[in-house]
């Protein structure tokens, strides 16, 4: 059980698969903790520390462009 | 994360639909539930017709049949005809499934054969340039209506329930895990089932109707399809010019691959 604990605490790692993202910026806007912001006309990840893990961007990203473990 | 690449032929990405295109939220929700309800990708045949939504087979590692316009039905009825021990999924649009293959489409449900109608509503004809379908809503705007449309739409998901569907339900990619689970759900019935599933096109639809950005129309799913639960609570008023999603219709009848083996076996046997 502590070890599940420290699991679900671990920092997430959301990946962006660049030559994927079509910057739609639906996760961007989405994202119940601003976690992402748009660069360049892509996504990119500005503040994983306040990622919860909800993974909203991942089921919504219609590119298979993002990933959160 | 879910592994998506198991599933896919990641030599054909990225996929051709625009930015903020709805169609691949919809395919990762299908993915997942096919791997939620077990079923074996050997035994598992996608079929499509002709649209936007129709590509979808091609990025997809099983076994697949992308066919012509209005007839992804009529080749699915033949595949599961052929082998009924086979998950026939069909993957069609408003345009191909209620227009051109609107025929299929009510016949398939009377007969109550055993497929799963994936129906990607995106409101209008986007691979041809964003001419109305029998879905655009009255007052929207296309190409072929620039002054708005007059018509009325069809209810996609009433049609089916009133030609015979066994399972029925509308689900939208805003709402995404509602979406999984009617795909699961209808994977899961034996009988005819169709899920309408309401998408968004900024590109043809969203750009004529004042929501040229993919997150417009995201907001415009949020605020205007209703889980059934909230809606059986509104008044007529509120309703107007919105969606009930969530299951619409789920009863037992008998099966049409299972009648006619039925059949067969009693005619051979005298009994």
């Amino acid at each position: 059980m502590a070890e599940e604990q420290s699991a679900s605490k671990k920092p997430a790692v959301i990946r962006i698969k660049l030559e994927w993202c079509k910057g739609c910026e639906i996760c961007v806007a989405f994202c119940p903790k601003k976690v992402l912001v748009m660069e360049g006309g892509k996504a990119k990840v500005e503040n994983p520390g306040d990622c919860i893990k909800c993974m909203l961007c991942e089921l919504r990203c219609p590119d298979f462009a993002i990933t959160v473990e | 994360m879910f592994n998506y690449l198991e599933y896919i032929r990641e030599k054909n990405f990225p996929h051709i639909w625009c930015a903020g295109c709805g169609d691949g939220i919809v395919l990762k929700a299908i993915l997942r539930a096919i791997e939620k309800s077990g079923i074996s990708l050997d035994e598992t045949v996608m079929v499509s017709g002709i649209g936007c939504s129709s590509r979808t087979p091609g990025y997809v590692d099983m076994n697949t049949l992308h066919t012509t316009h209005g007839r992804a039905i009529p080749f699915a009825t033949g595949v599961k005809h052929g082998n009924p021990k086979l998950n026939v999924i069909v993957i069609t649009g408003d345009g191909d499934a209620t227009a051109i293959g609107g025929n299929h489409l009510i016949h398939a449900a009377r007969r109550n054969i055993d497929i799963t109608v994936l129906l990607y509503n995106n409101y209008i004809y986007g691979m041809t340039g964003g001419q109305c379908s029998p879905t655009t809503p009255t007052g929207s705007r296309a190409a072929t209506a620039p002054f708005g449309n007059i018509e009325p739409p069809f209810n996609t998901s009433g049609l089916a329930i009133a030609a015979g569907a066994s399972f029925v339900a509308r689900a939208d990619v805003y709402n995404v895990a509602n979406c999984e689970k009617m795909i699961a759900m209808a994977l899961a019935k034996k009988g005819f089932s169709l899920v309408e599933i309401l998408t968004p096109c900024p590109t043809a639809f969203g750009r004529r109707n004042k929501m040229a950005s993919p997150v417009k129309l995201m907001e415009w799913l949020r605020d205007n399809a209703v889980p059934a639960a909230k809606w059986k609570k509104m008044t007529e008023e509120e309703r107007r010019g919105r969606m009930e999603t969530g299951v619409l219709m789920d009863v037992d009848k008998p099966e049409y691959t299972a009648e006619y083996e039925k059949l067969v076996t009693s005619l051979r046997t005298g009994k």
